[in-house]
């Protein structure tokens, strides 16, 4: 692989707490190899800070293997910044410039408060799972596993839509603050599956519900969740999650 | 002391079953009135909260995420073992058993492992009942694939993203019972101390990492459920954040530490490029069930692999071990790349990798995949392409990763791989009931030293977090609890927990008040130099030595001259991670001391000192058939203590995969 040394103008969103105002700051950073991840490039920037006795930038980040969900910057104006398909903490150096100013801020979204500098609360999205994204059984002995074959293809995209890392990138792209990318994922996962099936009304009434209370905002279809989802979670389960919240609506109705 | 690892008596194949028929019980009114502590919400923590709240205890959760779905165990990729033998292959819970203490070189309990193999086959069955979308095949059932040190296929896997599916079941489990009120969760936590009155443990000290606030927290039992401390090495596979804090407390107030040293290599992952590197990657031993690997025949071959035809490459694996090839055992693997490289023959520019080939495996898919579409005159490009499809489905998203951190595309070129640091078999001693020796306080998942000896099989550790938190915490705790039903409501008044808070206050004082001119982040790198270079895959009596005072050395420096910006009440990344460097390196002196102990070779621990004359690792069961426990004097003093290990149903012999 080819070395190059970049250097780059970060501006980065500084806000000491939920409580003060927050501002943009500059940074410069110098020789950073191509081959350094986007998060390395922050521990570059952080020594540095230390180093001159100033506050390091708090950003979150956990395995930087793109699946814990935790890392979480726009970078200049995209939710996991340039790459498709790719969490920030995936990002490499190779993405950029010699030369280029990166603007780098929080998710911004009502239902998301900063909690410091890059780092924000995203406990909402527990608080909908905790409302139905589970199958209500107890630890103990169900039946052998493989006594309930199931479609191979119907497996397949339960686990596609399994695959959302709960990072919230959906909502920070939606202009609306929509968290329907995720939530649908979930429903989805689970109304696709015969285990899932028992619940499958209530859970998406009380899962949608949930959201509400949340304050996210709705779905105008525009397609930006998808568009900068780092797992790729299909605009079809947003689809799906319509007509089942329709069903389970006209079922209760009833 | 006396270690009582409170076997139960019988034959190895009935023990769990009459524990669990003759184990005391609490009624459900009594369940209300008991509080559980658990700390860690990984693969053993979630489903252990899970799992107690669904028994009616009341329990508190924490993790020091922002969700509990975001533990390390999220990040595990290839898969989960269980004897189910639905491959019809020869699998049995004595063959899981017996391939485990192998694994494990013989350095592992028997009967812990026995009752692992027993329950694995109802783990897969409790995922399977929460929606876990495992891997199946056409037909509608669940596939396998093969993980080294096994000759049969008992692997169960959802792509390349096992951990983060039966993560998220536990963790939607675990959420059910939040919603319950069965459990309360505390996420942004970290667990700063363990708080022991008369002898039994009874609460925790928490700092609130928004806040900054220190809380106390009251429990009738505490479960640690905190994962592996592989970051002691700074550069590992394991999660950025991943630490040996809450059982270092532990091990503090009294619970000894077991086999410290025991640490695994993993030999697949993507070598190191440069001095930024913050963290290693792995890529899944699965990727030994279809990849060769192989170096150049001749030293210091700068060509393109492409260019290397096939009579001059060495697939190193396959000559030395031909009955399991290049699914070897973990240890075996990395000590194999390490001799290549170390010999001349690796490649990269760093010349300390060796390659990872799937085109073998490519076309093979490739060829399979026309004869089941009955497709002719096919070219050979049209067969690659079938197989690189199929190839992708499997392991697609470790292949991303790889071309995504490393700019290359493995689908075309063979991947470079070097081994790097991925568990730690070692952790808080536990008996049976995975009690540590202090009375209420437990340790379950790979926190704790139980059931891998010397060297754990991979897909194996899923396996045991979820063992212990779905099937063997719900009974043995009862055992203790039990005997707790009088205790009634424990104040946080109580003078002991203000000497805990006390301390926990003051250390994190003494860190921003230290103001030296050095980052954490520099002890951390020069600490995991030290003990990369000689606690890591080869060690020396001379190196130990040395590593030892070369750690006293910087732990003197780290309190003397470590920075740590900010203040003690507010959201402080630098001061949570020096109060996890400073107990990293307390440990790194253990583990020294530990490996220093054993002057036998074992699984991942080898002595350079006990070695055959072709380079195998020699176990010297006279003398080391023990767990070594380590009971802690003061910093940087510690006693030894021995559980020896005793065989009833296996013969040792020597561990061979030729
Ligand atoms: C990259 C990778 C891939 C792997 N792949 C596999 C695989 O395919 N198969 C397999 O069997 N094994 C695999 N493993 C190993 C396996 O993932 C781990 O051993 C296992 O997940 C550990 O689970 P755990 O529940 O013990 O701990 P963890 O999942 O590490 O969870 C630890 C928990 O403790 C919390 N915690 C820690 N300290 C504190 C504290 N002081 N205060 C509060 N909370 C705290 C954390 O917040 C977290 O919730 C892999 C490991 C890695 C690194
Ligand atoms: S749907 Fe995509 S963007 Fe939204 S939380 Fe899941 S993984 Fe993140
Ligand atoms: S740090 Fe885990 S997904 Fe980025």
């Amino acid at each position: 692989m080819e070395h190059t040394g970049l250097n780059l103008t970060l501006k980065v969103w500084k806000q000491k707490n939920a409580a003060t105002k927050g501002a943009f700051e500059s940074y410069d950073v110098k020789n950073i190899s191509t081959d350094m991840s986007f998060l390395e490039m922050f521990d570059v920037l952080n020594e540095q800070l230390i180093s001159t006795g100033k506050e390091p930038i708090a950003f979150d980040h956990d395995c930087r293997e793109g699946i814990c969900g935790m890392c979480s910057m726009v970078i200049n104006g995209r939710p996991h910044g340039p790459w498709n398909g790719t969490t920030t903490c995936q990002l490499h150096m190779r993405a950029f410039k010699n030369g280029d100013t990166i603007t780098v801020e929080p998710w911004r979204a009502g239902s998301f408060p900063v909690v410091r500098d890059l780092v924000v609360d995203r406990s909402a999205f527990d608080r909908i799972i905790q409302a139905g994204g589970y199958v209500s059984i107890n630890t103990g002995n169900p039946v052998d596993a493989n006594a309930l074959p199931i479609d191979k293809k119907l497996a397949d995209k339960a686990f596609a839509a399994a695959a959302c890392i709960g990072c919230g990138a959906c909502v920070a792209a939606c202009k609306n603050s929509s968290a329907m990318l995720f939530v649908s994922a979930k429903v989805s996962q689970l109304a696709l599956l015969p285990q899932g099936q028992p619940e499958r009304s209530s859970r998406v009434l009380s899962m949608v519900d949930q959201m509400d209370k949340e304050g996210f905002g709705n779905c105008t279809n525009t397609g930006a969740c998808e568009a900068e989802c780092p797992k790729e979670i299909s605009l079809e389960n947003i689809a799906r999650l319509n007509r089942e919240y329709m069903s389970a609506a006209l079922a209760s109705e009833e | 002391m006396e270690l009582n690892s409170k076997i139960p008596a019988g034959p190895v194949e009935t023990k769990w079953t009459k524990y669990k028929s003759s184990v005391k019980l609490v009624n459900p009114a009594n369940k209300r009135n008991l509080d559980i502590i658990i700390v860690g919400t990984g693969l053993a923590g979630a489903s252990a909260a899970a799992s107690l709240g669904e028994l009616g205890y009341k329990v508190k959760a924490f993790c020091f995420q922002d969700s509990p779905r975001r533990a390390h165990s999220i990040a595990a990729q290839g898969g989960i073992n269980a004897a189910k033998n639905y491959q019809n292959d020869g699998d049995s819970t004595y063959r899981l058993f017996y391939d485990t203490i192998k694994g494990g070189d013989y350095r592992a309990r028997e009967a812990n492992v026995y009752r692992l193999a027993e329950v694995s086959s109802n783990i897969i069955d409790q995922c399977v009942a929460q929606g876990v979308p495992f891997a199946r095949e056409y037909g509608g059932l669940l596939s396998n694939r093969s993980f080294g040190g096994t000759q049969v296929q008992r692997t169960f896997y959802a792509a390349g993203q096992t951990g983060q599916q039966l993560l998220l079941g536990a963790y939607s489990a675990l959420e059910r019972q939040v919603a319950l009120g069965n459990v309360e969760m505390h996420t942004r936590h970290e667990m700063l101390d363990v708080v022991v009155i008369d002898g039994k443990t009874r609460g925790i000290i928490a700092r609130n990492l928004i806040t900054g606030e220190i809380e106390r927290h009251a429990g009738h039992a505490v479960l640690l459920c905190t994962g592996g401390y592989g970051n002691v090495f700074y550069l590992s596979t394991n999660a950025m954040g991943s630490n040996v804090t809450a059982a270092w407390k532990a091990h503090k107030k009294g619970a000894f530490f077991a086999n410290p040293c025991f640490t695994q290599i993993h030999p697949t992952c993507i070598p190191v490029s440069g001095d930024h590197q913050s963290k290693l990657t792995l890529m899944s031993e699965s990727l030994r069930n279809d990849g060769r690997i192989w170096v150049p025949k001749k030293q210091n071959d700068d060509r393109k692999p492409i260019d290397i035809p096939e009579e001059e490459r060495d697939y190193y694996l396959e000559r030395r071990y031909p009955a399991f090839g290049n699914l070897v055992p973990r240890d075996v693997a990395s000590r194999a790349a390490k001799e290549r490289c170390d010999a001349g023959y690796g490649v990269g520019t760093s010349k300390m990798a060796v390659y990872l080939d799937y085109a073998a495996a490519i076309e093979r898919y490739g060829k399979i995949e026309v004869g089941k579409k009955g497709l002719s005159n096919i070219s050979k490009e049209e067969i690659i392409a079938l197989g690189k499809d199929v190839v992708k489905e499997k392991y697609g998203n470790l292949f991303d990763m790889y071309a995504k951190i490393t700019g290359e595309n493995p689908y075309e070129t063979p991947m470079r791989i070097y081994p790097a640091v991925h568990y730690t078999m070692g952790g808080l001693w536990v008996d049976y009931e995975l009690k540590t020796t202090v009375d209420g306080l437990y340790a379950l998942g790979e926190a704790n030293f139980s059931d891998h000896g010397a060297n754990r099989l991979g897909a194996s550790a899923l396996m045991q977090g979820l063992a212990d938190g779905y099937f063997v915490i719900p009974y043995t705790i009862g055992n203790y609890l039990a005997d707790e039903i009088r205790t009634g409501h424990i104040s946080t008044d109580h003078p002991a927990f203000l000497q805990a808070e006390n301390e926990v206050k003051e250390t994190l004082n003494k860190f921003v008040n230290c103001k030296g001119n050095k980052s954490v982040d520099y002890f951390h790198k020069a600490l995991g130099k030290i003990m990369w270079n000689d606690c890591g895959m080869a060690r020396n009596k001379e190196g130990l030595e040395k590593a030892i005072k070369e750690i006293k050395a910087l732990r003197t420096e780290f309190w003397n001259n470590v920075m740590v910006p900010g203040t003690v009440d507010e959201f402080n990344v630098e001061l949570e991670k020096a109060g996890r460097v400073a107990d990293f390196i307390e440990l790194g002196e253990l583990m020294c001391k530990d490996a220093l102990d054993r002057n036998e070779s074992c699984g991942g621990h080898f002595r350079e000192e006990s070695q055959t004359e072709e380079g195998e690792a020699e176990r010297n069961d006279e003398i080391y058939s023990y767990v070594a426990a380590w009971k802690y004097i003061n910093a940087g003093e510690s006693e030894l203590n021995k559980e020896p290990l005793i065989y009833e149903n296996i013969k040792i012999a020597a561990r061979s995969y030729k």
